[in-house]
Formats: structure tokens, C-alpha cells, sequence
């Protein structure tokens, strides 16, 4: 099967520019340098890229947001702020592909006409930083960064920041604010980034994975990447596969592979011969699902239509066994821990949330708190400046939809059937 | 006490000043660098980055206090922070969390007497596939087990 990002990356070698360039790196940006800006644009929207970093919105779309009124410097913000709990995809492309992000970017700015661009990596990944630093530099050096790039008379610069720990900035608005040396406080919208962005400026954020794709789209063309995947879900995706399988990791497929098959054939199927009893299918925020749904393609809009979202690529598998009120007790002190605190229905309802389903899960749930939980899901969800809120409702729905039963035992015998551990 | 950078930090933030059109965007960069070279963020750090960045000491403790990742108060040499997110305990994190808890003799969030280890339970480190893992100051180390958890541990001077 043929690969975008991936198909290098068992090569060590493949981080350093020498190797990269050796497998055609850099001839993109190359090409793209000859290439009217519009023109890369709509190879882009001909490849129906769409967002890798949960939302999924048309990459080429978004890039059309920008104000056509040059007046004012643009940016480019990377986001690889990889923070879903699931998610670890941008991680392997910084690790072991770090210069198909950085040609990604010049390409990208280049059809944008931004000079100024930031990735923003998540501060825990020190190590990944430090890797892209070192392709920056070599990027620099080798004339594909900086001034008058390879003769074409375009300027640009990137500089790699590091975050210092908070979900939140995976948000664009929270990840401008973080960049700026703010507290990662979402922002109102409008104005959306692309008319007032980063320092005021229009700005642009895309993900790792979502640029990483745009070298092959420029050589190979935008109507072969679409053609890749299924219908407005262009290209691959790299998917994670995490829990309790026999082959955890991340899986290059085509966009709209079965679900079904991802768990089973290519992570091996599930751990210690055991049976499936869930699948969180895109990252933690999104509704989970029973193991009869996961006959599903995996692509935007066939997971929509099952009530869910293919999200970031992260795919969390739970094994028969599981208590699912730990599960999600566990997910709800991590939306609590996160909550930036700006809005109420988010900072109050996230901590209400951890604090019914812990004591469900302990076995001092009361009559009635099930109905608790949903009806303060019903006053968060819609309700906040970010999405940060309707991230814990859609789990916190979701489990007690499918799972009900397991919530009313652990209230009826007051206690955990499953003993308090995983 | 004040606290100054050494020639190499100052040089570092100088450098860091280059790279925006706001200096105050030099503040999350410059947290980390106070916090390599002092430690931990200090209130003297606190108050020594202000007068670096032109920002009042409010808004860099504002900023410090939002991020996790820089300590207010001294960790031990070794900062243990083991992932407790959902991938990690399907695969037995909250088993080695409490393993270590026991063989360090201290809880979630505490500090061994000798200032050797401090440890704590973090959220999704992003490594889902390499589950359970822990961060030791700067480094990752996955696929935990509690063996592997042991030899690492012990192995740290």
C-alpha cells in the first residue's frame, strides 16, 4: 500500500537533511516555488486535506480565510500541541519525519504569503523539540528557510516554542494566546486567527499531520492524494492504536479504512485473546462506542453518522473486564485537571462531573446521580467560549448511554463490582 | 535573594528576543531556561524575569501558575511523573504508580527526605502507544513494567 508520510520512517537516517533530500525531500518546495500561490492552494483543496488535529475542516478551505489585503504580515502557527489523551501520531512525524513538517511549512507559507511561523510543540515533548530544532537548522543552512529561499526572492523564518503543560493550548485560540507568553486562555470568536491571530496579525494554524501531507500533495498532485482515501476525506491517516491491543502503535491507512479492521488486523486484535467490550474511536473526547459499531469506515463523516467522530486518529481500545465507571472517572479527572477555569459551566461542570462519577465508582453513588451527571452535561454542552466542555459531556454521555447498567450496579450494591481497579 | 542567568542563559534569552515581534512572547521560553538554570521557578525568578521581559511580576506568576510544567516549589533531582490517563491504566499504571509510591516511601506529589525523587501522577504525556509511561525530567521511558520501572530507578546516580 502506498504511504505518504510514513515510508521512510524505519530509516534513522531519515531526520538528518542528507537522508531526507537523498528520497526527493525538498524537491516539493521546489516545485511549489515555481507554482502560482493560488495554484498550490487549490491543489490542496483538490486533495480534500482535511484537519488532522480532531476538527477535520478542509485544510485548503481554512487557508481561504486569510484576508486578501496583504497590508499586514500573516503567520503560520504549527500546532503539535499533541495532548488528546490517545493521540501520539504528530509525535512519530517530529520524531522520525521532522523535515516533512518543515517543508510542509515552507510550502504552506509560501502559498500563503506568510513570512513569520511558529510550532508550537507540547512542552513535555523536550526531546522532539530538540529534533526539530536541529531540522530547522539544517533547513536554514541548506538555504529552504530564511532569506531569498533557494533564489525565489521569498523570506522566511520559524522558530520551534515550546509549551509548558496544559491541554488547553491544543485549542488554536489557547495555543495563540500561549505563543504570545499568556495564560492559554481560549479567545471569543470572531475575530476567528485568520483576521486576528497571533500579535494581532492573521493568522493560520494547522496541524502537524495536516502539513506533513502537503510535500506529497504538491509532487504527486492533489487529485492522488483524494483518490487515496474516500470521498472528502483525502489521503492517510496516521492512526493510533492504544490499550489493550497485541500491537499497539501508529498505523499509516488510507482515510476511511473499516474501524473493525484497523483493531484486528493491523493492531493484532485485542490483548491476551480477550473480548472486545469498547472502543473510545478518536481521542478521549469522542462518544464511545459498543464493539457491534465498529464495523464502520473510518473516515469524518461515516463516524458522524454513528454518533461519533474519527477525531484526532487516536484509537483507544477497551478490553472485557473493564469497569466502565473507572474508565470514565478516570477521563473525568483529567477534564477537571484541564479546564482553564474561564468559563463556569466548564470550570464547575468538569469538577462536578469528576466528583459524581468518582463517587459512583467508590461505591457512594446516590439514587439518582446518573441523572445528575447528564443533567449537568446538558448545561455545559454549546454553553463555553472552547470546546473544552463538550470534550467531557461527549464521553460522559456516551458511557453512561451504552453502559448504563454498569453505573446502576455500582450504585445498587454501593460499591465496585469490578474492585476499584482496572 | 536575587537570582540572575548565567552568561549562557542571558545569552539564550537574548537570542529567544530575536525570534518575536512581542518580547513578552519570551516568557514561556524563558520560564523554562529560569527553571533549568535555578531549579525551580523561584519568587525571585518570578521577579527577576519581569524586569527581563517588561512585564509585572503578576502577570509572569499569572502565566507560570497556568502551566504545569514549572515548579513553584524545589522538586527532588529526580521529577518521576508517571502518565495515569486512560491508556496508561488499561495497561496497569495505576499498579506502578503505586509501586513506586511504596518503594520511594512517599505519595503522589511528594518529595523523598533526601531530595532524591519527587513524584507524581501526570495526564497524557502523549505516548499512548508505548503505554504506561513516565517522564523523568526531561527523558521518556515506556513500556513500562515493574521491573523496567526498578532498573531505571535504581540505575539513577
Amino acid at each position: 500500500m502506498e504511504t505518504v508520510l510514513t515510508t521512510h520512517f524505519a530509516d534513522d537516517g531519515y531526520r538528518r537533511i542528507d537522508t531526507y533530500r537523498r528520497f526527493g525531500g525538498y524537491d516539493a518546495l521546489r516545485k511549489a516555488l515555481s507554482m502560482p500561490p493560488e495554484g498550490i492552494i487549490d491543489e490542496v483543496k483538490k486533495a480534500n486535506l482535511r484537519g488532522r488535529g480532531g476538527a477535520g475542516f478542509p485544510a485548503g478551505v481554512k487557508w481561504g480565510f486569510l484576508p486578501k489585503d496583504l497590508s499586514r504580515p500573516r503567520v503560520l502557527v504549527v500546532n503539535a500541541d499533541e495532548g488528546e489523551p490517545g493521540t501520539f501520531k504528530d509525535r512519530l512525524i517530529m520524531d522520525r519525519g521532522p523535515h516533512l513538517l518543515v517543508e510542509g511549512i515552507a510550502i504552506a507559507a509560501f502559498a500563503l504569503r506568510v513570512h513569520l511561523s511558529y510550532v508550537y510543540v507540547r512542552g513535555e515533548f523536550v526531546r522532539e523539540a530538540r529534533i526539530l530544532d536541529d531540522a530547522v537548522a539544517e533547513a536554514y543552512a541548506a538555504g529552504f528557510l530564511g532569506k531569498n529561499i533557494l533564489g525565489s526572492g521569498f523570506d522566511l523564518d520559524v522558530t520551534v516554542h515550546r509549551g509548558a503543560g496544559a491541554y488547553i493550548c491544543g485549542e488554536e485560540t489557547s495555543l495563540i494566546n500561549s505563543l504570545e507568553g499568556k495564560r492559554g486562555w481560549p479567545r471569543l470568536k470572531p475575530p476567528f486567527p485568520a483576521a486576528v491571530g497571533a500579535f494581532g496579525l492573521p493568522t493560520i494554524v494547522n496541524n502537524v499531520e495536516t502539513l506533513a501531507d502537503v510535500p506529497w500533495i504538491i509532487t504527486h498532485g492533489g487529485e492522488k492524494f483524494a483518490a487515496m482515501g474516500v470521498e472528502k476525506n483525502g489521503g492517510t491517516r496516521l492512526i493510533g492504536v492504544s490499550g489493550a491491543v497485541n500491537r499497539p502503535g501508529v498505523y499509516e491507512l488510507p482515510a476511511g479504512t473499516n474501524l473493525k479492521e484497523i483493531i484486528y488486523t493491523h493492531a493484532g486484535g485485542i490483548k491476551d485473546g480477550k473480548a472486545l467490550k469498547a472502543v473510545i474511536p478518536g481521542g478521549s473526547s469522542t462518544p464511545v462506542l459498543r464493539p457491534d459499531e465498529i464495523d464502520v469506515s473510518y473516515d469524518i463523516e461515516s463516524m458522524a453518522k454513528i454518533g461519533t467522530m474519527a477525531g484526532s486518529g487516536g484509537v483507544i481500545v477497551i478490553p472485557e473486564g473493564t469497569c466502565m465507571v473507572r474508565a470514565l472517572s478516570v477521563l473525568m479527572n483529567f477534564y477537571a485537571h484541564e479546564s482553564c477555569g474561564q468559563c463556569t459551566p466548564c470550570r464547575e461542570g468538569t469538577g462536578w462531573l469528576k466528583r459524581i462519577v468518582g463517587r459512583i465508582e467508590e461505591g457512594k453513588g446516590r439514587q439518582g446521580d446518573v441523572e445528575l451527571v447528564l443533567d449537568v452535561c446538558d448545561n455545559m454542552m454549546g454553553r463555553t467560549i472552547c470546546p473544552l466542555a463538550d470534550a467531557a459531556v461527549m464521553p460522559a454521555q456516551s458511557f453512561i448511554w451504552k453502559f448504563r447498567e454498569e453505573f446502576d450496579r455500582h450504585i445498587g450494591e454501593q460499591k465496585c463490582p469490578y474492585g476499584n481497579r482496572f | 535573594m536575587s537570582v540572575a542567568f548565567s552568561e549562557t542563559g542571558r545569552a539564550e534569552f537574548e537570542r529567544l528576543l530575536t525570534r518575536y515581534p512581542d518580547r513578552k512572547a519570551a516568557i514561556l521560553p524563558a520560564l523554562h531556561l529560569a527553571q533549568k538554570e535555578f531549579g525551580y521557578v523561584s519568587d525571585e525568578a518570578i521577579v527577576y524575569l519581569a524586569g527581563l521581559v517588561g512585564a509585572s511580576p503578576a502577570e509572569i506568576e499569572g502565566v507560570a501558575s497556568f502551566y504545569t510544567m514549572y515548579d513553584r516549589k524545589p522538586v527532588g533531582k529526580y521529577h518521576v511523573q508517571i502518565c495515569r490517563n486512560i491508556s496508561c491504566s488499561l495497561l496497569g499504571a495505576e499498579h506502578l504508580i503505586e509501586h513506586v509510591s511504596r518503594k520511594l516511601g512517599v505519595r503522589p506529589g511528594e518529595t523523598t527526605p533526601d531530595g532524591k525523587f519527587t513524584l507524581e501522577k501526570v495526564e497524557c504525556l502523549g505516548s499512548c502507544g508505548t503505554a504506561p509511561v513516565m517522564q523523568v525530567n526531561d527523558e521518556y521511558h515506556e513500556n513500562l513494567t515493574v521491573e523496567s520501572i526498578d532498573r531505571i530507578l535504581d540505575k539513577l546516580p
